[in-house]
């Protein structure tokens, strides 16, 4: 075990996985000579090569569509949007091509689209956005979003090796925040498990990304109060863990659907239905949501941490959840 | 780098200097005469309301597609669009399974999953289109830059429209794989209508092909009509890009025999139009060169058409035996399993 940053257990598992099986190769603006915008692949041209590293053109469309039509040849493409709101413009080839490519064709499309997302540090509408809701709106694609580092490499692996069209959301916002203890070795972890990231009987609060962490200080606030939240990490929106949800809101009675993507649409929307048609007569209060308003993401630190949930936005909520 | 236009193909000899012989030539027409053949019998059975959905063909650039087709080697692949039936026809897709793609029946390369000539048959080196165009072409680009990377001496093909050239993803395709040098040829069927759209107002330069030098290769226009001087054209550019030459801008000129779909009776192209280019019909004008520089005599010609006949009947008949999908399997087929993956197109 050794102790890694977020950012550097992507790296890692980017590292492993290229060397291990030739087939992996890495494409996107910047992610050569420079080593990626936020130094992903920092050494990895030097090692790899220009063939097996390859920085492309400003062009979303077309490093996608590659790494689809390179796919298709049995090479395993991981490309990276410098940011994940960019993805906007490869959408075409992702949702329309990578999607429904084995649904039609019978062809596997196995890539992985890594995705810097989220916000917290003011990059402003077009470089803050959590756009996973869209896609997982999407039949044919897969959605994971790690909350550690021992989850982002293990489900780098696991997206790497996955046979279909994978959209690796990592928040940008955890990349140096967060570190924690990873296995040197490779592994993987399973598509559609949550992490109980914090235990708790009193209410369950659904959540993935760095909203993980938000819930968690919120829960650990409420725990002095001696009101107990468990935390539940999906780590993957495509396929989530519906059982393990479910199961959590029988046991606790009460559940909190959190996430920084905005409300309307957003994935928490789908998990709440799914509460309601499948365990209603479980609850003991309305379920709870907290997501950001449905406004593009703003640039003044003051606007930003209004669209942010907060710490003590998630504590009141909680609170609500105790007293009802 | 100045568009360079193609030169007719004229006799025997400049057919042999350019890899084809007597065989090949009878299996070019032979491939015409199915092509045509299958969208015929297609646009009956749409009639009879045996086919649901809509229903295209790409009459009048049967040669083109053809003549592509046979230029590509046994391991190059490609992304053959909705008037390219003849590329399906010639890397040896069978009949009946184009008949069950139109009907919707598990027989069809896409299981009933999607229609018309939204197909392809991965094992033969092709890979199906969408309806977005030309969304192809950044995958053939990818799948060059796969070559690349592995060293393989094969080439992809990219088709496209002059209407869709006019959007985002020809561009970035095309300059990625300039970029790089790519092994990979890019093909516009240009035949002059996007639905109702004129040239005029799609492009505002004289050739598609001029934008090749934008790019940093070279584009040539050649007349889409004569199969044989797309297939000299095709061979050249598909050896050239498999010997490290890198990308070619292939034009083919041809016009849309009818309109976009069935549904549509062209009345916004101009009459003389298709009376022009009635007179140069693909296959009529291969036929008579065959008569004329290939010996082709008429005994040949009618067991030919008998053969070509009874390969249409046939698989009209197998395609109605395909059944239809089970709706059961219908959630089963959005996701693949690692069983599916590494079968033989991927290598």
């Amino acid at each position: 075990m050794a102790e890694m940053t977020y950012i550097q257990a992507i790296s890692d598992a980017l590292r492993v996985e290229m060397r291990r099986d030739p087939r992996v190769f890495l494409l996107g603006e910047d992610v050569g000579v420079y080593g990626g915008a936020f130094k992903v692949s920092l050494g990895f041209q030097e090692e790899f090569g220009p063939w097996r590293v390859i920085d492309t053109p400003l062009s979303e469309t077309a490093i996608v569509g590659g790494a689809t039509g390179a796919a298709l040849m049995g090479l395993r493409p991981v490309a990276e949007m410098q940011f994940a709101d960019f993805i906007s413009c490869a959408w075409d080839q992702l949702v329309t091509v990578a999607a429904k490519q084995f649904f039609r064709g019978g062809t596997p499309i196995p890539i992985v689209v890594r995705l810097p997302s989220g916000g917290g540090f003011s990059g402003g509408p077009f470089h803050s956005q959590n756009p996973e809701s869209s896609f997982a709106h999407i039949p044919g694609l897969k959605v994971v979003c790690p909350a550690t580092p021992h989850d982002a490499k293990g489900l780098l692996a696991a997206s790497i090796e996955d046979p279909n069209p994978v959209l690796f959301f990592e928040h940008k916002h955890l990349y140096r925040r967060i570190k924690g203890e990873v296995p040197e070795d490779r592994y993987t972890v399973p598509f559609g498990y949550a992490n109980v990231h914090r235990p708790g009987d009193d209410a369950t609060i659904v959540t993935w990304g760095a909203m993980v962490h938000t819930a968690t200080e919120a829960a650990d606030e409420l725990a002095k109060e001696g009101f107990e939240a468990e935390v539940l990490d999906l780590r993957t929106l495509i396929p989530w863990d519906k059982d393990r949800v479910l199961e959590g809101v029988q046991r606790c009675s009460k559940v909190l659907v959190l996430h920084e993507d905005t409300r309307t649409g957003g994935f928490g929307a789908e998990i709440a239905a799914t509460i309601a048609e499948e365990v209603f007569e479980h609850l003991d209060a309305p379920v709870k949501r907290i997501a950001a308003p449905d406004t593009p993401v703003p640039f003044s630190p003051p606007l930003e941490k209004a669209f942010i949930p907060q710490v003590d936005d998630v504590v009141k909520a909680l609170r609500e959840l105790a007293e009802y | 780098m100045a568009v360079r236009e193609a030169e007719p193909v004229g006799s025997l000899q400049e057919v042999k200097e350019a890899g084809l012989d007597r065989e090949d030539l009878l299996a070019i027409y032979r491939n015409l005469l199915i092509t045509r053949g299958i969208e015929e019998r297609g646009h009956i059975l749409y009639k009879q309301g045996k086919i649901p959905g809509s229903f295209y063909t790409g009459r009048g650039n049967e040669g083109a597609a053809v003549g592509l087709g046979m230029a590509m080697g046994p391991n190059d692949v490609g992304t053959p669009l909705h008037r390219d039936m003849g590329v399906h026809i010639t890397r040896g897709v069978e009949p009946w399974r184009i008949f069950a793609q139109y009907m919707g029946r598990e027989g069809g390369p896409t299981r009933g999953r999607d229609g018309n000539v939204h197909m392809a048959v991965a094992e033969l080196g092709l890979h199906t289109m969408v309806s977005h165009l030309p969304a192809m072409l950044p995958v053939a680009t990818g799948m060059a830059l796969a070559f690349k990377i592995r060293g393989d001496r094969r080439v992809a093909v990219g088709w496209f429209g002059e209407g869709a050239a006019a959007r985002g993803d020809a561009h970035e395709a095309m300059n990625m794989a300039g970029v790089r040098q790519l092994p990979v040829v890019f093909v516009c069927d240009n035949n002059q209508w996007a639905y109702s759209t004129p040239t005029y107002l799609s492009y505002p330069i004289e050739h598609i092909a001029d934008r090749a030098a934008a790019y940093g290769f070279e584009g040539v226009v050649v007349d889409g009509t004569d199969v044989l001087a797309v297939y000299r054209e095709a061979r050249r550019a598909i050896e050239k890009a498999r010997d490290g030459g890198g990308p070619t801008l292939i034009e083919c000129l041809t016009l849309r025999m009818e309109g976009h779909a069935v549904h549509d009776d062209a009345f916004y192209v101009p009459k003389e139009m298709f009376e022009q280019w009635a007179a140069q019909d693909p296959i009529e004008r291969y036929r008579t060169w065959l008569y004329a520089h290939a010996g082709l005599t008429e005994d040949e010609e009618s067991e030919l058409t008998a053969a070509v006949k009874r390969i249409l009947n046939d698989a009209l008949e197998r395609a109605d035996e395909s059944p239809l999908p089970e709706s059961a399997t219908l959630e089963a087929s959005v996701f693949a399993s690692p069983e599916d993956l590494d079968t033989p197109h991927h290598k």
